[in-house]
């Protein structure tokens, strides 16, 4: 009888396991193999001078070597964080905001509906599409200086891609712009799993909105705000598309737009595989930290 | 309810931001279609005048013919001009009974580059069909085709020095390998002059006279004097200063890389310090060549006195369709300037392993070396052609008006500026070191660096793409 169940049990895994298989194989061919030969190529010197191919001849850590030397590395890491953090903080706050009054029953807001799909609508575009606008919109005779010209807030237009902080801040906004609605949902997915009994008797006990919010919606929201907060980071240190088209590669005003991956990819025009691995396999170590960090910060708080 | 509320909704997200990606690398493809129909039917006009049989290609040869390049130029010239040449859609064609199969990718980002070194690389080991037979490439990175393997001498094509004796000296300079083996043959001269709005010579500087213009920018000083006046009269002198950078770097004393250390030469800082007294007096930007602001002045109310460019720039890239531009009024003049340049041209390789060696030496011969269809070329697409005896019979020719230019006729102009180019110091680093260097000066005409931080930028840059060089 035992045997008959244990046989079962096993008959069951096995589906489980077969089902599992498409995604390993993809996984495993598309990710991690490249994952490990992308560790293997950073101990080459591997490039291309013109059509002539230099190595692969093995460098030990040379490649890594030259790359921490080189003091420009923290200062993309440093403009990469500064451009995530601008446009993630306004970003969480919003969405906070909204996810808040979308799942609040008792505000009973007319065409939800509508306003979940336009604040999601920005992550439909393409970013190098939405990058582009942006750059026609911002340049130094487009559009936005114009206006800003003939209401007589400006006497010349105002070279927004050639300042730091403009450059910066039109990037921030773009992914602000871009990434706030898909906040907004998950947020609220989060807030809408929160049991209502428990506003209910908050709302019995006298609490104000506000208290129900921190002390009621915010505790209970953490495991979203976590993978909100990760996923984000992730892809903040990644960011690419919306700085490469906005400042056409070059990272302007002297590169203090320049993200860690625009830096790869100026790598990528001498087919050089050994300095891109070497930067790759640095940022996934770095992620990996600061997503570690995250997480044992947020965790540790729950632990009192 | 609650959880599978939120895991459709996570799934949703998900599936959005999937299909977000699959929208990212659809545009490729959607992009070349849609410029396809468009030349297809431009060039059909032409097409049924070619009756004539192309010469029957031997027997051993392949029926595939591939051609690389990066627009849709060399394939109108082909098009209207190569006897025998049909159309069959927007990218392939038939000459006798080979298919003319063209590859077409933007030299964007340095895309068409990257496309061709990649198939080139693979050339020994490709199939006779897939072989690249012929390519194009431009002064700027030639050396970097040229002084390889990869490109055909044209001497191996059976192309003779007497065939192409009338070509200017500087076409081939540019695509001679560090043997002294020709390995291109141009069409196209692009020596280049300074192109002036009439109404602002006449309003700043009292004549439109190309001769009168002349001499108010015979050098840099005169140059840099007239820009004063320019812009006390409301004008722009250039668009941006990477409109004299061509000028400048095209009088250089010495290569860009000497023994693997880059080489910075005087004429080039002169540059940097000309643009950056201009820059901070007002007198022009800091715009990249080709973007929206830089194009502005092709229009009367961009105030821009001058351009600098050859026979394409004026013929092809300065509005002259649009109503309203200067260029559809005829409201620009051509004179020398202060120095004399060239800009572009495209040259035709032979690639190195290809199955229809007859045919490229053909195409080679008639498109750049028969003086009949060097003058319909001319006549047709006013491209100004290698072809010395034709441009100057053509310079003489009193009847030979320019209309973008308001009637002059500039290719006597542009025959004293063929023959004057001097291209011993080009490199094989030239593209990337000329695009580093006027991006990395931007950043010191705007003020955003000192000149010591933005050399430093420049070295970097290079560095980056060439990694074998120091400085």
């Amino acid at each position: 009888m035992a045997k008959v169940k244990r046989g079962k049990v096993v008959r069951y895994n096995k589906w489980g396991y077969i089902f599992l298989i498409p995604f390993v194989a993809v996984y495993v061919l598309f990710q991690l193999i490249p994952l490990f030969r992308t560790f293997y190529y950073s101990f080459f010197e591997n490039y291309r001078s013109g059509l002539t191919q230099i190595g692969p001849n093995f460098i030990g850590f040379g490649n890594y070597a030259k790359m921490l030397s080189n003091p420009d590395l923290w200062m993309y890491t440093k403009n990469t964080l500064i451009m995530w953090v601008l446009g993630f903080v306004p970003q969480i706050i919003i969405s906070l905001l909204l996810g808040a009054w979308f799942s609040d029953p008792s505000l009973r807001l007319k065409g939800q509906r509508f306003f979940k799909t336009v604040i999601y609508l920005p992550n439909l575009i393409m970013a190098s599409a939405f990058a582009m606008l942006f750059f026609t919109l911002f340049s130094d005779g487009g559009p936005i200086n114009e206006m800003l010209m003939q209401i007589g807030v400006l006497k010349e237009p105002y070279q927004f891609l050639t300042n730091v902080w403009s450059t910066r801040g039109l990037v921030a906004l773009m992914n602000f712009l871009m990434w706030f609605g898909n906040t907004t949902i998950l947020l609220m997915a989060g807030m809408m799993g929160i049991d209502t009994s428990l506003f209910e008797a908050a709302e019995v006990d006298g609490a104000t909105s506000t208290q129900v919010f921190f002390k009621i919606t915010l505790p209970l929201l953490k495991p979203i705000l976590i993978y909100v907060m990760i996923t984000s980071l992730i892809g903040g240190l990644q960011m690419f598309d919306v700085p490469q088209i906005l400042t056409n590669g070059k990272g302007d005003p002297m590169r203090s737009s320049m993200t860690l991956i625009m830096y790869l990819n100026n790598h990528l025009y001498s087919k050089n595989y050994g300095m891109s691995g070497a930067l790759s396999v640095m940022l996934f170590i770095i992620t990996g930290i600061l997503s570690l960090i995250v997480f044992k910060f947020s965790n540790g708080k729950q632990d009192k | 309810m609650k959880k599978k509320v939120l895991s459709a909704l996570l799934t949703t997200a998900m599936l959005a931001s999937m299909l977000v990606g699959c929208g990212s690398s659809n545009e490729a493809p959607a992009a070349s279609t849609d410029a396809a129909p468009a030349a297809s039917t431009e060039a059909k006009t032409e097409a049924p005048a070619s009756t004539e049989a192309a010469e029957p290609a031997a027997a051993e040869e392949g029926k595939v013919f591939n051609i690389y390049c990066w627009n849709e130029e060399f394939k109108s010239r082909l098009t209207d001009h190569y006897p025998g040449y049909e159309e069959v859609d927007g990218t392939t064609g038939k000459i006798g009974d080979i298919t003319v199969k063209w590859n077409i990718t933007p030299s964007d980002d340095n895309a068409y580059q990257n496309n061709l070194d990649e198939t080139l690389l693979k050339q020994a080991d490709a199939a006779a069909d897939d072989k690249i037979d012929l390519f194009l490439i431009e002064a700027d990175y030639a050396l970097k085709y040229v002084d390889t393997d990869y490109t055909m001498p044209v001497k191996d094509l059976g192309i003779t020095d007497a065939d192409l004796a009338n070509q200017y000296q500087y076409t081939k300079d540019v695509v001679t390998d560090s043997n002294g083996n020709l390995k291109g043959v141009s069409w196209q001269g692009c020596p280049g002059v300074l192109i002036y709005n009439r109404e602002a010579a006449k309003a700043v500087l009292g004549t439109d006279d190309p001769a009168e213009v002349q001499k108010s920018v015979s050098d840099w000083d005169t140059f840099t004097a007239t820009a004063e006046k320019m812009k006390a009269g409301g004008y722009n002198m250039v668009s941006s200063v990477n409109d004299t950078y061509r000028v400048y770097s095209n009088n250089v004393s010495g290569k860009w890389v000497q023994d693997g250390k880059i080489v910075i030469d005087d004429n080039l800082m002169k540059w940097v310090d000309d643009s950056k007294k201009m820059v901070d007096a007002k007198e022009t930007g800091t715009f990249d060549l080709w973007s929206d602001d830089w194009s502005k002045g092709f229009y009367p109310d961009g105030k821009v006195f001058c351009y600098f460019g050859p026979a394409w720039l004026i013929n092809f890239s300065m509005a002259a369709d649009t109503d309203g531009s200067i260029a559809n009024q005829g409201g620009w003049g051509a004179t020398e300037g202060p120095q004399g340049f060239f800009w572009g041209g495209t040259w035709i390789c032979g690639a190195t392993g290809t199955d229809n060696a007859s045919l490229v030496k053909d195409i080679i011969l008639k498109m750049t070396a028969d003086e009949d269809i060097m003058k319909e070329i001319v006549v047709a697409d006013d491209d100004f052609v290698n072809n010395k005896p034709a441009m100057e019979a053509m310079a003489a020719d009193t009847s030979y008006q320019s209309k973008v230019l308001g009637g002059q006729n500039p290719l006597a102009m542009f025959c004293a500026g063929a023959e004057k180019i001097d291209l011993s110091n080009l490199s094989a680093y030239d593209q990337g070191c000329n695009e580093e260097f006027q991006h990395a000066m931007k950043n010191y005409f705007d003020g955003k660096a000192s000149l010591d931080d933005a050399l430093d930028l420049f070295y970097k840059g290079v560095e980056e793409k060439y990694p074998e060089l120091t400085h």
